[in-house]
């Protein structure tokens, strides 16, 4: 995602209110905060301010350290699995001189003084979160260790420059006393925080912490069942609430035909009619679901001015898919570069294919929820999955009115995102959840239930392609035109920008960075009726199975080998050339196929590439066919983010990612019939069981460029790679999918 | 009536038919226990009772009332739980970690019938879904439990 959120509003104007009371609200539910720190003498909240021009200053707005010498950490990203609070960890304890183990992470409320990526904005997404951050939170841990230095040499009496640390402590070696952080703390984060300028960062080659296999924070507590996510959390007095939605997104509700049966159910306290949803509240879960999927609405068709994308009765994805090859245009080029028209006319040959890909869901495991909860005084709390705090609250205030000095957002931790949690003015279920609580005078609890999820999920785009090529005597592409109907996700959610491209419609298309001296890559904007959103990788999930897909026909076309054509076009860039030679080496040498497995199968490999978010991957695959369906055998692939904070959590990234792109490659398709999605449940939108995995081989190189991301990047690559690997066993031509879709002998 | 579970009794005032795992959750507190799909498709709720791995969200509580029911917040004061769980750290299997307490009780209850599962047995046994994508550490970390029962 290059442009994560161009929307219009990016509400982080709000100043943050860094009085001890107000961080101690942001705490956890029903937390008793027993540690020392963070209070916020005025001589705190002056230092802060006196900062806050420069992004991450603000020193105890970020840290406690308990009496115990245990620091608790708010992290300005959301942890969702991408073990990016574990990281955090050890950014801010390299520099801070703190074991990562001994910290407790959360995510930080919203406010301004959380803004710490370089691009100014705060989300958790993009892959942004540590490779935009990292000289700031750096920066963070050295400052608030140089606090802690200042208050030990006025505590011992001693000149500063005698002083250092070790992990949690401040020691004056001269006189061998020390003295741990706990015990500083409150004088330490009383003191202005120093000038940013005065502060030296450790040399990388002492690093004990960063760039080490560091154990996750929360790998115990999510396999014992104790980590909490918005979906476990409870207040007192609270009720339950569930939803049953308009079968079409911007339907409105009629009326309700045995509204006086439904309220007579057990355990039913009250019925509901909200926007485009009924709801029942109750006191248990369950007898909200049952009672509200017991409820006869009178469905009304949205009104013509409706805000919402409304859903036609007609919408089917299949019809939906043609009519986007029919597009002509106009298109309107991203990247174009020599003379495309020329070289395909003057070609001696030519290679014209058209692709297309599928609409997914997020099918992430944890059903949305969000708890609503209006306090006496008349401010609001919630807590609700989110990627995006200041934002959420911005909206929350939009829709309430109220200032958003009086909201308080809280962010458990994710089960599963993958962009899910963005805001999507239509997919999210606080604005239900803060009506239900201010209609009934007590905090809310409302779960989606998965079939709800379905319903309401934003949908990853769907493209049709058309490519055309020329290859020169020699069989060697010399020109490459790719012109894809569609309609991005950012636009989508933000509309059409006058004539800008979304850069999230072409991205892994665009890009690219093979020596094709003529190529145009186009986009025919054609707005779907379909509600749209971010899926990890965004446009690089389907561009780069085209165009990687596509570069291999090239290849058979021209009589040339597809990993010897992939090095000869990259002959003059020495990264992504030692990169592509990694992965085929992690395979045990580059080896097409098809040939004979131990096992008596017959297999054959294919290798593709993609350069998103910042980083490189180069992936090489190893199918064969099993009873009519495509088995995935291993998975070599090599990733290049510049450099690395955790090798064990990028290993853990690639996995899944991998596991994810062979997830849609082989078997993940969201379809519309009648303006319904036929899928409500993982019954009919089968997402990869262990049985159709592959075994993971990553190989990370840290070649040392600017840092990259990793949640997304080993994603786009896998599906061109089977892809590839399929047509080189089979002869078939892979140009869409997911793979269930063809038949396979 | 009357649930027996981590090896305690519990009255409970639910209609026969309810979900054991909404009354697990809500009536009971313990949240260990996921909803995911409600269909027993994804294992999330996965639960032990006498000891087999049951998907609570589709078990009518009546039908394991005066049973033993088993969940992730007991998983530690079973030898073979303590043991699983003692894997997965080792082998950081969590990402996300919602569906890792239906993991956990669904290698718990293959361990208890099978100590040394060979490869093909963990594959029939280890069939929850996991969206982040952690069913190579999953395989690790079971390969070692059983690696550790031969030796």
């Amino acid at each position: 995602m290059n442009t994560p959120l161009s929307l219009p509003e990016l509400p982080l104007g709000d100043p943050v209110n860094l009085s001890r009371r107000r961080f101690l609200a942001s705490t956890a539910v029903g937390a008793l905060v027993i540690g020392f720190g963070l209070p916020l003498g005025s001589a705190r909240v002056q230092a802060a301010t006196a900062n806050a021009a420069e992004r991450g200053t603000q020193v105890p707005a970020f840290l406690e350290i308990r009496p115990d010498g245990s620091v608790r950490l708010l992290s300005p990203f959301m942890e969702g699995g991408q073990g990016t609070h574990t990281a955090m960890a050890q950014i801010v304890g390299e520099e801070l001189d703190a074991d990562p183990a001994t910290f407790v992470v959360e995510a930080a409320p919203p406010g301004e003084a959380y803004v710490v990526m370089e691009n100014g904005i705060r989300i958790t997404g993009g892959s942004m979160s540590v490779r935009m951050s990292y000289p700031t939170m750096r920066r963070l841990g050295a400052l608030a260790r140089a606090m802690l230095l200042q208050a030990g040499a006025e505590q011992l009496g001693v000149p500063l420059a005698e002083l250092t640390t070790q992990p949690g402590r401040v020691v004056h070696a001269a006189s061998g006393r020390s003295l741990g952080y706990g015990e500083l703390a409150g004088r330490a984060l009383d003191l202005p925080v120093p000038d940013p300028a005065s502060i030296t960062l450790r040399d990388p080659s002492q690093f004990r912490w960063i760039g080490k296999p560091v154990k996750r924070l929360d790998a115990y507590d999510k396999s014992t069942g104790k980590a909490l996510y918005t979906i476990d959390l409870k207040v007192d007095d609270m009720l339950h609430a569930a939803v049953q939605h308009a079968p079409r997104l911007g339907m409105t509700v009629g009326s309700l035909r045995n509204q006086a049966q439904v309220e007579a159910m057990k355990g039913v306290h009250s019925v509901h009619t909200l926007p485009g949803a009924v709801a029942v509240v109750a006191e248990r879960w369950w007898h909200a679901k049952r009672a509200v999927e017991a409820i006869q609405v009178d469905w009304l068709e949205a009104a013509a001015d409706s805000k919402l994308r409304a859903m036609p009765a007609d919408f089917s994805t299949d019809k939906h898919r043609e009519f986007l090859a029919a597009q002509q245009g106009p298109a309107r080029d991203d990247e174009h570069e020599g003379d495309v028209a020329g070289a395909l006319k003057n070609a001696k040959t030519r290679v014209e294919a058209t692709y297309h890909n599928q609409y997914l869901n997020h099918a992430q495991l944890e059903p949305p929820s969000a708890l609503a909860r209006f306090n006496p005084d008349g401010s609001l709390e919630v807590w609700l999955p989110n990627q995006a705090p200041d934002m959420f609250r911005a909206d929350i205030a939009k829709r309430t009115g109220l200032d958003p000095a009086r909201i308080t957002l809280h962010s458990p931790l994710l089960g599963g995102f993958f962009g899910r949690h963005f805001l999507y003015e239509s997919a999210n279920p606080y604005p239900q959840a803060i009506a239900l609580a201010k209609a009934v005078g007590r905090p809310i609890k409302l779960i989606w239930s998965r079939e709800e999820e379905f319903l309401r999920d934003v949908l990853r785009p769907l493209a049709v392609v058309k490519f055309r090529a020329a290859l020169d005597d020699k069989g060697l592409p010399v020109a490459i035109e790719a012109v894809s109907a569609t309609e991005g996700p950012t636009e989508a959610l933000a509309g059409k920008q006058g004539d800008k491209i979304d850069p999230t419609a072409l991205e892994g298309l665009t890009g690219k960075s093979y020596a094709i001296p003529n190529k145009r890559i186009a986009q025919i904007y054609v707005k779907g009726p379909a509600m749209l959103g971010y899926w990890r990788s965004v446009g690089n999930s389907l561009n780069d199975f085209f165009y990687e897909a596509f570069l291999d026909e090239l290849a058979d076309k021209g009589g040339h080998d597809p990993y010897e054509l992939r090095l000869h076009l990259l002959r003059d860039n020495p990264r992504l050339t030692t990169l592509l030679k990694a992965a085929a080496e992690l395979s045990g040498g580059w080896r097409r196929g098809p040939y004979t497995a131990e096992d008596g199968s017959r297999r054959a490999r294919g290798v593709a590439m993609a350069s998103p978010f910042g980083s490189h991957a180069a992936v090489v695959a190893e199918v064969s066919i099993e009873h009519g369906q495509v088995k995935v055998h291993h998975i070599w692939e090599a990733i290049d983010p510049g450099s690395i904070v955790n090798p064990a959590i990028v290993q853990a990234q690639v996995a899944g990612a991998v596991a994810l792109g062979l997830s849609q490659t082989l078997l993940e398709e969201a379809v519309y019939v009648d303006g319904k999605p036929r899928a409500r449940n993982y019954d009919l939108y089968p997402i990869l069981p262990p049985s159709r995995m592959a075994q993971v081989h990553v190989k990370i190189i840290e070649s040392g460029e600017k840092m990259g991301g990793i949640g997304e990047p080993p994603l786009p690559a896998v599906a061109p790679a089977v892809a590839n690997a399929v047509a080189q066993l089979t002869g078939q031509r892979i140009r869409s999918l997911p793979l269930s879709r063809y038949t396979f002998s | 009536m009357e649930l027996r579970i981590n090896q305690k009794a519990y009255q409970v005032e639910v209609d026969a038919d309810t979900p054991l795992l909404w009354v697990i959750r809500d009536d009971l507190g313990m949240t260990g226990t996921k909803y995911g799909c409600g269909l027993a498709q994804c294992g999330a709720c996965s639960v032990l009772v006498d000891g087999n791995v049951v998907r609570a969200c589709v078990t009518p509580v009546a039908a394991v009332a005066g049973r033993e029911i088993t969940t992730i917040e007991a998983i530690e004061a079973d030898d073979v739980g303590k043991r699983v769980v003692a894997a997965w750290v080792e082998h950081q299997v969590a990402q996300c970690g919602y569906c890792q307490s239906g993991q956990v009780m669904a290698a718990t209850a293959l361990l208890k019938h099978t100590p040394a599962p060979t490869t093909a047995q963990i594959d029939a046994a280890m069939v929850n879904l996991c969206r982040c994508g952690t069913y190579n550490a999953i395989h690790t970390a079971m390969d070692d439990l059983a690696k550790q029962e031969r030796a």
